[in-house]
């Protein structure tokens, strides 16, 4: 086989992975959108809160340290333990639900039965208020998060670099200039957690009553309502499980990268994954991000290419940049519910 | 059976309620009812005669639209229910059959029935036995039970609505225009199971209703409701039999067809209803 097309295949792949990381991104945000009919443009923030307060629980930092040191002249930081990992993910989902009550309890039952357009400004404040609160409570620097877990069998934390196990086997197969495929252990990691998380969540609103209520929820709020089923306990349970989501987007982001206040932009690389995916549809959110996550790098792979050049005579950079929105905008035209969302139905 | 309609025990009580819309928009205007025990309320009227809006008042679902009980009481067996959840009715057996079906149209029959018993902690051999009972009354359902409800006819849409009603194991149902966008003979089809439901079950309905003339044939009490207040009310027969009645609603007049003028007329006679 060709070096070309091996390194073409080798874009797809680590594609494949990245791609997994906005549907990890995009989960949270169909969660919401189907039982609430909300846009949560806060989802991106709420990866960054919980990755944050991950760290800080796990850290032992004090919270709103630089607050308490500000007004009361002291120098506390940190209360000089460490929680282990385990047990600090558990209370970190313990925060993103007590999060989930709060935006319940302060922001949708007040909005109760308004436009859209209103309920998507609010979680766009929601969003600039948590991110402000996120640094407040647990300063602003890049923080790394180490995710050693023995119970689980991780002493040394998610794996992390490349896999020589895969670029062995796969040295041979190109020329002197081919090393084999460089995969981040760590993008195999998150595939894994995604398609966990997605046949989970598959199975819970598929065959639990509880998720049969959300799924009713989604379709029709006041018939839901005149049936018993309330509301409020339902946007709870959804805010939690898009928090939990939210929190494994965050680790899988912040072991790649740190965690760090940029963070919160994957929000707007979920928004084309949910265009093409369908906004309704959760296997549509991890297809349309491997989508759009491989066809940015095979694309980027291609135009950039001096063959391509030599061929088109022009090459482009930085497609990354724009490929997914356009690819999105192309999906609007052509069909706007995405690939898999609910089918409008029209009955004749 | 229709003599001991008024000796019956009392379910629902409203009381001269009065509700507004967003604050400013004053729908009913005093309006008082009672269903009792084991029959079948109508409530009959035009269109924005405020029949949806009294039973929302009753089933609380106008919280959700910026409505609001201003004045009045209702009570369920004697207790004031205007503070109750939706969820917490349903719970003491009070049920809307929404107006327009609003049936889950991405679940499926078997699963729209379900949500019916979603308050229900009485185990899932007790829910077997109700949904047995719904496919009893509506067998039509049984065999599109795996259909997505969406893609139902209009009638097996309200038959599903009031189904998920009934899983609920309800004592009162309050039916919003059952009628609604179905031809007659679905219309008879759908009130003969009420009327069944009501005699061998012993389910309780209120039933809103701008069909006056079957609704006046199955019930066996009737209110009629005029811009926001309860114009007149009586025994099903008595009302039927009712001259105004007959020509306003019924479309029946000792005079043949009426003209303009006559209806002109028609608002200065009713002025005593007021």
């Amino acid at each position: 086989m060709s070096d070309t097309v091996l390194y073409g295949i080798e874009a797809a792949l680590n594609g494949l992975m990245t791609g997994v990381m906005y549907s990890l991104v995009a989960l949270g945000f169909v969660l919401i959108f189907k039982a609430s009919g909300v846009f949560n443009y806060a989802q991106g923030v709420m990866a960054l809160f919980s990755a944050l307060t991950l760290v800080g629980i796990q850290e032992g930092q004090v919270p709103f340290a630089h607050l308490i040191n500000a007004i009361f002249g002291t120098n506390v930081q940190n209360f000089g333990w460490e929680v282990p990992a385990l047990l600090a993910i558990i209370l970190t989902i313990g925060v993103m639900i007590l999060f989930a009550w709060l935006v319940e309890r302060f922001l949708l039952k007040h909005l109760i039965n308004q436009e859209p357009v209103i309920l998507f400004m609010a979680t766009i404040g929601l969003a600039y208020f948590m991110e402000g609160f996120g640094d407040l409570m647990w300063g602003s620097d890049i923080k790394t998060i180490d995710m050693s877990m023995p119970m689980l069998g991780l002493p040394e934390g998610l794996p992390q670099g490349g896999s020589f196990m895969i670029e062995d086997a796969t040295a041979s197969w190109g020329g002197d200039g081919f090393y084999g495929f460089f995969i981040d252990r760590l993008d195999i990691t998150a595939a894994i957690i995604a398609i966990i998380l997605v046949i989970t969540l598959t199975v819970f609103s598929q065959y639990s009553k509880t998720g049969r209520a959300l799924r009713a929820v989604a379709d029709d709020h006041q018939a839901a309502l005149s049936v018993g089923i309330s509301l409020r306990t339902i946007w709870v349970i959804v805010w939690s499980l898009a928090g939990v989501v939210a929190l494994v987007a965050g680790v899988m982001w912040g072991a790649k990268s740190g965690v760090q206040f940029s963070l919160s932009l994957i929000t707007l690389k979920a928004l084309p994954v949910l265009m093409l995916g369908g906004f309704t549809s959760i296997p549509g959110a991890i297809i349309g991000g491997v989508i759009i996550g491989v066809g940015e790098k095979v694309f980027e792979y291609i135009v950039s290419a001096s063959w391509f050049g030599d061929a088109m005579g022009f090459t482009m950079n930085a497609t990354e940049n724009w490929f997914a929105y356009v690819l999105a905008l192309i999906f609007l035209v052509f069909r706007p519910q995405g690939l898999f969302g609910d089918k409008i139905i029209e009955r004749v | 059976m229709l003599d001991d309609v008024q000796t019956r025990e009392t379910l629902l009580e409203v009381t001269n309620i009065e509700v507004i819309y967003n604050h400013v928009i004053l729908v009913l205007k005093g309006v008082s009812l009672s269903v009792p025990k084991g029959g079948i309320t109508a409530l009959l009227g035009g269109n924005g005669a405020g029949k949806t809006t009294t039973l929302k008042a009753i089933s609380n679902l106008l919280r959700a639209e910026r409505g609001e009980v201003t004045k009045g009481t209702i009570t369920y067996r004697g207790n004031p229910i205007a503070e109750l959840d939706p969820a917490t009715l349903v719970k003491t057996g009070v049920i809307q059959v929404m107006e327009g079906r609003h049936v889950f149209e991405h679940l499926t029959v078997e699963e729209n029935l379900m949500t019916g018993a979603y308050t229900r902690r009485d185990g899932g051999a007790a829910i077997r036995k109700s949904m047995d009972l719904v496919y009893e009354y509506f067998p039509r359902l049984r065999e599109r039970r795996k259909s997505q409800a969406g893609y139902t006819s209009g009638g097996e849409q309200q038959m599903v609505a009031i189904g998920r009603a009934l899983m609920s194991n309800p004592e009162t149902v309050l039916l919003d225009e059952p009628s609604m966008g179905l031809a007659p003979q679905l219309v008879e089809e759908i009130f003969t199971i009420v009327k069944d439901l009501n005699q061998r079950e012993g389910v309780s309905f209120l039933v809103a209703e701008q069909n006056t003339n079957v609704a006046l044939r199955y019930a066996d009490y009737g209110y009629i409701l005029e811009s926001g207040r309860v114009v007149m009310d009586g025994r099903a027969d008595d009302l039927r039999e009712n001259p105004d009645v007959k020509e306003f609603y019924l479309g029946v007049s000792e005079e043949g067809r009426k003209s303009f003028r006559d209806v002109r007329s028609y608002r200065r006679r009713k002025r005593w209803l007021a």
